[in-house]
């Protein structure tokens, strides 16, 4: 039996946010394609960016590829290709523990240095803030689960918030076994999904273009002014003669 | 044969008298906003110098342009797209803002607002990018006039390779002024280091742009520019650069910086190349070679083949009239007296230079000799190595044949005119002597020295039935933009953001703002903010000029 508070939290909660997440998006991309950029500081400051930037930015791929993982792929799947409890186990913890550590470091000196170096903190926006405390919030959560349900506790993720998480996008709702899990995967949970309503608004967006087409493109790009991004259709009755 | 049109520049360094006219109307008309400060998308530098930003052609350093690998394959030089991306997060290369300079305005505030005092007040220099007080040390032309060369001129990258006992009698003997923008390249190597796509060379006129749109502002073609022509917006996140000022060639004008040379030093024109001999020619084993294989890729615009695949290419037939006038072709191939800046790069520039005489000219006068005599100047072409080698360091990536070869014309011409200006009959060995006729002398004389406006700028308008697609000409209802989002200011993702705004509306927006403001950074503020097209004329609209009360700006003006 569930609560209407777990089905708000678990459920309610989820949809909301993914919501926001994705109409967001659309909504920044249609209207705000000129603010979608990285907004780098690098010109500022570099030298602890050089050393920040790439830390936190390859830590948290690989923070991001253990959540596939761990998410996306049920626990059946990994035991059905032979990879054993114990040995998936062991890569989470070593791959997770390196990943997470470089995370929160590298996001640690970026941080330090968004908050010390002048003109990198003149430039810094509300929204920037915001996102920080967020995403520093979500990072933390995380790896203190990390260590926590390694160290102390038992906690199966896997049987727990992965069938969960995975339900939301199959339509099959099971706020109990959030309701079940501990209060640290909850709040990491509450607060990634905060995150997620947050991110098309900040600069996080950023993630979305990761320019993998750069590596199959021709190196020099030849455009018409016909097909510039800014011109519209011409309007019926008003089309170039072919 | 793949034809294709680009429109070009040729600038003739004799005329350039370091006004810096260029770089300040290019200035006001596009990089006056915030975020841009440090922006000068047209330089004039002092040769010998550092540059803007200082050392930039020390590829060693910038790794800008493209190289040949072990293979003889051309290469980026600063890695390419797998190294690229795994060096996103942190561009190894990118120019630091003091490799520029930091930009600063004053607190004019303290002498307009000060009391009667007994001191005199004083306006201290603010940073632009700290807002704090700053001391100035640098700016673009830092070292203009060669001043403060004594301390800093042996830093010149260009001085490397003439060895060091030259450099001092060459400094106190020999200095001209190099104008840069953007060089428009046929193998540009900032729109092959965009991982984003959204550098691109337009089909049309080969004018390379930044989409604003598509840029995500990861930097690396400020690094993979070897000229350090493309910059980083450090307020909007996106990199900008020299437009060519399309607005102006799309309606036929030529560019600011061209159009308000007061020593009309500038050519503009077209030029027809073979799209498909770039890659080859860019791959030109021996630097020394690159400048004719550049030559090689230019298509002669009187060649009935080259019409007629010009024509099947869908190059409008008043564009291929206008590029058998083009002053750029005359220059380049007619004459030879044009050269490329640093064609050692292979990017294939477009944007060339007649190398200047004077220095040359300057040293003969000052021995007492005839500096208007042809074989004096022909003699001392022979015996001043120093700025022969310079030049050549420049323009033909060390080769000293082409730049010599370039001078005796000029020279010749000199010469020559000067014979007919004192009615004497004139010398054709002189014109000979640099294998041209006395008729071609003339010819380029009057390019070179008397061509009038339609002569120097050949620009064919943009086509009538493509003016819809055109950025600046408003076939579109003006009111899409009035208000839109981001004509405010700041959007809600930081400066910029919002929807894109007509280039000439922000311009004047921002240029108010910041004449008028009295904080460092440009106000966000809409107050006194004052639309002189909606003023019939009459009194003084309402804001224009700053009321007795600064916390409300907005009020009407009070009756004098």
């Amino acid at each position: 039996m569930t609560t209407g508070a777990e089905v708000l939290l678990w459920v309610v909660v989820p949809y909301v946010c993914l919501t926001v997440f994705v109409v967001g998006h659309l909504w920044r991309y249609r209207y705000d394609k000129f603010g979608w950029t990285t907004r780098s500081s690098q010109v500022y400051e570099n030298r602890l960016l050089r050393l920040g930037s790439p830390l936190f930015h390859f830590g948290i791929l690989f923070v991001l590829a253990g959540h596939v993982m761990g998410l996306g792929i049920p626990k059946s799947w990994t035991e059905f290709v032979g990879i054993s409890e114990g040995l998936y186990h062991f890569m989470a913890v070593s791959v997770g523990t390196v990943a997470g550590v470089s995370t929160v470091v590298g996001m640690s000196i970026l941080i330090y240095r968004r908050r010390t170096v002048g003109p990198v903190f003149t430039a810094t926006t509300k929204m920037d803030k915001t996102m920080y405390a967020v995403l520093a919030t979500v990072i933390v959560l995380g790896l203190v689960n990390t260590v926590i349900s390694n160290v102390f506790g038992h906690y199966d993720y896997r049987d727990g918030v992965s069938v969960w998480f995975r339900g939301i996008f199959r339509f099959s709702l099971h706020p109990e076994l959030m309701a079940a899990a501990p209060i640290g995967f909850q709040l990491h949970a509450l607060a990634a999904f905060a995150l997620f309503a947050l991110w098309p608004f900040t600069r996080l967006v950023h993630v979305f273009s990761a320019p993998l087409g750069y590596l199959t493109r021709p190196y020099i790009v030849y455009r018409s002014r016909d097909d510039q991004l800014g011109s519209r259709k011409p309007r019926r009755g008003w089309e170039k003669v072919k | 044969m793949r034809p294709m049109a680009q429109m070009a520049m040729v600038m003739n360094l004799d005329k350039c008298i370091g006004c810096h006219t260029c770089s300040v109307t290019c200035k006001q008309a596009w990089t006056n906003r915030s975020g841009t400060e440090y922006v000068w998308f047209n330089n004039v530098e002092t040769r010998p110098g550092q540059g803007y930003p200082r050392q930039y052609e020390d590829q060693e350093k910038w790794k800008g342009g493209w190289t040949l690998n072990k293979r003889g394959n051309l290469a980026l030089k600063g890695g390419g797209r797998v190294s690229k991306l795994l060096h996103i997060f942190s561009n190894p290369k990118l120019p630091s803002i003091q490799d520029y300079y930091e930009p600063w305005t004053y607190n004019y505030s303290t002498l307009t607002d000060a009391p009667a005092q007994q001191h005199i007040p004083v306006a201290r220099p603010k940073s632009l990018i700290t807002g704090n007080d700053m001391k100035i040390t640098w700016s673009a032309n830092w070292d203009d006039d060669l001043g403060g060369s004594i301390d800093h001129g042996h830093k010149d990258v260009m001085l490397k390779n003439l060895g060091d006992k030259v450099k001092f009698e060459f400094e106190q003997t020999f200095m001209f002024y190099l104008p840069r923008i953007c060089e428009h390249c046929l193998n540009p190597s900032c729109v092959a280091s965009c991982p984003s796509g959204a550098i691109y060379k337009r089909s049309e006129d080969g004018i390379v742009l930044v989409d604003q749109d598509r840029c995500r502002g990861w930097r690396m073609c400020v690094s993979g520019c070897p000229y350090k022509k493309i910059y980083f917006n450090h307020k909007t996140g996106k990199a900008e650069k020299c437009t060519f000022c399309f607005p102006r060639i799309e309606v036929g004008q030529p560019t600011v910086c061209a159009e308000t040379c007061v020593g009309r030093l500038r050519y503009i024109g077209l030029m027809l190349y073979d799209a498909d001999k770039v890659l080859e020619a860019a791959s030109t084993e021996d630097d020394h070679d690159l400048y004719e294989a550049q030559r090689g890729v230019f298509l002669d615009p009187l060649d009935p083949h080259v019409i007629r695949e010009s024509e099947r290419a869908g190059i409008p037939r008043d564009w291929i009239l206008a590029a058998q006038q083009s002053p750029i072709w005359a220059l380049i191939n007619t004459f030879r007296v044009a050269l490329p800046l640093h064609p050692e790069y292979r990017t294939m520039p477009m944007v060339w230079y007649i190398p200047p005489l004077s220095p040359v000219v300057d040293i003969i006068r000052d021995t007492g000799h005839d500096a208007e005599d042809g074989r004096n100047l022909f003699a001392a072409i022979e015996a001043l190595r120093i700025p022969v080698e310079y030049l050549a360091e420049l323009f033909t990536a060390g080769d000293t044949a082409p730049v010599e070869s370039v001078l005796r014309r000029l020279a010749a011409m000199r010469s020559y005119m000067r014979e007919i200006t004192m009615g004497r009959p004139a010398d054709e060995s002189l014109a000979a002597a640099v294998g041209m006729t006395g008729e071609q002398v003339q010819d380029m004389y009057r390019l070179l020295a008397i061509a009038k406006y339609d002569e120097r700028y050949v620009i064919p308008p943009a086509h009538a039935e493509q003016a819809h697609s055109l950025e600046e000409l408003a076939t579109e209802c003006s009111r899409d933009f009035d208000r839109g989002p981001g004509m405010g200011g700041s959007g809600p993702f930081g400066e910029g953001s919002g929807a894109p705004t007509p280039i000439t509306v922000e311009n004047f927006q921002m240029l108010r703002d910041r004449q008028t403001s009295d904080t460092a950074s440009a106000t966000t503020s809409t107050h006194g903010r004052v639309n002189l097209l909606n003023w019939d004329g009459h009194g003084k609209p309402a804001g224009l000029f700053p009321g007795s009360d600064v916390s409300q700006p907005d009020q009407p003006d009070q009756p004098d």
